[in-house]
Formats: structure tokens, C-alpha cells, sequence
């Protein structure tokens, strides 16, 4: 029974190796050109800028604390914390490279509807966080 | 003779991921040429990652044996199948901030999961979940105030099952592969 377990997981295991470890050398690559953009590509639009932060957010990745650390340089670089918002919930939710890895054992239709919707939430998200904010700033 | 040569056609040497890994190689070769210094600190960067995530993998290796071993099929069915309830959701909330890990770790593990039976909306919950990072939460506070994250972390969960309920909708049950 336990050699049949192990046998079943190291079957998965060992398709996903070579996709898992292709897919960190993509995103790799990628963030090294992304990084020195994150400063440069907001407008200071309060509208486009939240859009902005989302997509640089889906297509950047690794973990959290790494997209705290730009978004705080970003604030100091006098980026809307509307934009910051909208960038670390979508850095964190949506997975533009980690896509086909994600189709390959959840299905397509769930990892693209999962990563749109979560584009959309991490908008919504942001604008209510800090409308929520400002209400408690208010007080 | 050529009958033979059709009969004893040899195998396929690469698998879909291996060919996938080579066209990311060649990549790299390639701009390794035009831009060395880049492609060496993405691979530095990559090879800090990998190190990193070997001991993540064997836990999750060992987690999807006990998985295949433990969670049968009626088992998963009944905390995060179609009869799981509102217990089901509760149980993805709350794995899903607590389990740690990255995603593509985590993945091959969700997967077994869903072939035992877990529903669509709870494998989304759980994975929305995993924004909130308990490990992570004092970092945050430093750079965005104590306000702001819990907050964000409220409209995370709330909005999570949410998520859930759509992806559901879009996505289908279990029983469609996608």
C-alpha cells in the first residue's frame, strides 16, 4: 500500500521537475529586466495607476516579501499606496509565468479563471483597502 | 528494409516538460550572448531559489505520499467534496493561511488532492488564502502600517470565498478536467 503511494507521488513528481524548475528560470530572467521598470512605468494617474501596479504585479514573482520591499520603495519614489496595493495583491494572486504549471494539474479553465478573477479582486481589493483606510483615518 | 526501419521506429526521448526545459536552456544560451551580465544574475538568483526550495519539495513529496497513503478518495470527498459544506470552506480558509510554502510547490500536491475529489471553489479558496502570510505580516507592518494590513488581510479572506464561488462558476466542478 505505502510502495504504491510512493510510486503514484514520484511519478507526478518527476513530470513536474523539469516544467518547476524551466519555469523558475523564466521567472528569473524575467524579473532581472522588471525590476529597474517598477520605478518608470507609473503615471501618477489615480486611475491607471492602480491597473498599472496590477499588471506589473501578475507578471512579476516571488515571494511576498519581495514585493513588500519594491512596494515600499515605491511609495518612497511617490507611487500612490493605491498602485502599491494593487501591485502586492496582484504579485501575490496572479501568476502570469506560473500559468501552465497551474493548468497542468489544476486544468486550464480553472487557472485561467482563477488568475482573471484574482486580476480583478486585487483591484477591487486595493481601492477598498484604502478606501477603507482613509474612513478609519478619518475618524 | 524500410519495412524494418518503420517496424523498429525508435521511442520519443523527451517528454513534453524535458523539451519545455531545453527551449528555456537554449534561451538562455541566447541571451547570454547579447546580455552575459543578466543571464548570469538571473541564473545566480535562480540557484539561490532552488537551494532554497529543495527542502520545501521533499516535504511536499512526503506530503503527497501521505496523501496517496492516507486521504482516500471518500476521505477528501468529505471535507472538501460537494457534501464537505460549509465545514469544507472553513477547512481552506484556514489551511490556506496556514500551510507555507510556494505556489509551484504546492501544486503537484493540490493536484492529487483534486483527483481524490476536492471541489474546484475550495482548492481556489485555499490557494487566496495563502496571501495571508502570517510568517510575513510584521514585514508589512513596517512598510504599511498596522491599519492597512489588517485590512488588506480581511478583505482577503472575505474576498476569497468569493473567489471560490466564481471560479466554481467559470471553471466547473471537479469532475471537469478543465
Amino acid at each position: 500500500m505505502i510502495k504504491q503511494a510512493i510510486k503514484k507521488s514520484w511519478r507526478v513528481f518527476r513530470i513536474s521537475i523539469p516544467i518547476t524548475v524551466g519555469i523558475l528560470l523564466i521567472i528569473n530572467l524575467l524579473n532581472v529586466f522588471l525590476q529597474d521598470w517598477y520605478g518608470k512605468i507609473f503615471t501618477g494617474n489615480a486611475l491607471i495607476d492602480p491597473l498599472i501596479g496590477a499588471l506589473a504585479g501578475s507578471v512579476s514573482f516571488g515571494i511576498p516579501l519581495t514585493s513588500y520591499i519594491i512596494g515600499g520603495e515605491l511609495l518612497l519614489q511617490g507611487v500612490s499606496l493605491l498602485a502599491v496595493a494593487a501591485f502586492i495583491m496582484a504579485w501575490a494572486t496572479v501568476g502570469v509565468a506560473m500559468l501552465p504549471l497551474e493548468a497542468m494539474y489544476l486544468g486550464k479553465h480553472f487557472a485561467f479563471a482563477r488568475n482573471g478573477i484574482n486580476f480583478i479582486f486585487s483591484i477591487i481589493i486595493a481601492i477598498l483597502t484604502i478606501y477603507t483606510l482613509n474612513i478609519f483615518n478619518g475618524i | 528494409m524500410e519495412f524494418n526501419k518503420i517496424k523498429n521506429k525508435p521511442k520519443q526521448k523527451f517528454s513534453g516538460g524535458m523539451k519545455f526545459f531545453l527551449i528555456v536552456l537554449i534561451a538562455y544560451f541566447i541571451i547570454a550572448l547579447f546580455n552575459a551580465e543578466a543571464a548570469e544574475i538571473a541564473l545566480i538568483n535562480f540557484l539561490r531559489m532552488i537551494w532554497k526550495i529543495i527542502p520545501i519539495l521533499m516535504v511536499v513529496f512526503l506530503a503527497m505520499i501521505l496523501i496517496n497513503f492516507y486521504f482516500t478518495e471518500k476521505r477528501i470527498k468529505k471535507y472538501f467534496g460537494q457534501q464537505s459544506g460549509i465545514k469544507g470552506w472553513i477547512y481552506a480558509i484556514i489551511s490556506g493561511i496556514l500551510i507555507s510554502g510556494p505556489p509551484y510547490v504546492l501544486y503537484p500536491f493540490l493536484g492529487e488532492l483534486k483527483k481524490h475529489g476536492m471541489k474546484n471553489s475550495l482548492l481556489a479558496v485555499f490557494l487566496y488564502n495563502r496571501n495571508v502570510k502570517i510568517p510575513f505580516i510584521p514585514v508589512m507592518i513596517y512598510y504599511f502600517g498596522l491599519a492597512f494590513t489588517l485590512i488588506i488581510s480581511f478583505y482577503i479572506i472575505a474576498f476569497s470565498i468569493l473567489n471560490g464561488v466564481l471560479v466554481e462558476k467559470l471553471a466547473g466542478q471537479t469532475r471537469n478536467k478543465g
